[in-house]
């Protein structure tokens, strides 16, 4: 599998809350970020958890996220940030706010 | 629509504070991580399963157990989907066990 995103790319999180081992936090669903790196392809854990191994590995991203988009009450500097480890299947492109 | 969080991912949540001293495991402690780690390398299960098996135990049974207490809870639970113990084997072993604990608390 080839990877969607590159580097400085604007995505957002997709807001999804199915059960099951979820590594994508809580907190980070639905908020937009920029790619950061692409770290490489690697085995689902949302299917290993189940005892599945023979799936597709998928692109893992680094993304960026400013601390005041991922907490409403954040307190501290604009320039703040958190960086997640995200798979492809939770990122899609950032939408332009209406 | 309110969505449901899971009971581990508590990232922004009030939690108290943490206790970053040092402590000693104790031999069941000790036990649990290893039976872990060899169930591990014999391939019955990874480390994605048994954190789903913990996560799964919901909240209540999540925040009452101690750290290895839910190891051992999710570990179990994990044999017993893989058709390594039987339920029936379990019971019957814990029942011996508890036997065992009580006559050797007596003499």
């Amino acid at each position: 599998m080839t990877s969607q995103f590159g580097e400085g790319d604007s995505v957002q999180v997709r807001l999804a809350f199915p059960p099951g081992h979820i590594r994508t936090p809580f907190y980070a669903r639905g908020k937009p970020g920029v790619v950061e790196s692409y770290v490489g392809n690697f085995s689902n854990p949302e299917e290993l958890a189940f005892g599945h191994k023979d799936g597709a590995k998928l692109p893992l991203y680094r993304v960026r996220f400013r601390q005041l988009d991922l907490w409403p009450d954040y307190q501290g500097p604009e320039h703040d940030s958190a960086v997640l480890d995200l798979y492809e299947h939770w990122l899609e492109p950032l939408r332009a706010k209406s | 629509m309110a969505h449901q969080r899971a009971v581990h991912d508590m990232g922004g949540l009030e939690a108290g504070s943490v206790d970053a001293a040092g402590h000693d495991h104790a031999p069941w402690e000790k036990k649990i991580d290893a039976i872990r780690n060899l169930l591990s390398q014999q391939n019955y299960f990874g480390v994605d399963e048994l954190r789903r098996a913990i996560e799964a135990l919901g909240p209540g049974v999540y925040d009452d157990l101690s750290y290895y207490e839910r190891w051992t809870a999710a570990v179990t639970r994990l044999l017993q989907e893989k058709g390594v113990i039987t339920t029936d084997e379990l019971g019957r072993m814990m029942a011996l066990v508890e036997r065992e604990w009580q006559e050797a608390r007596k003499s």
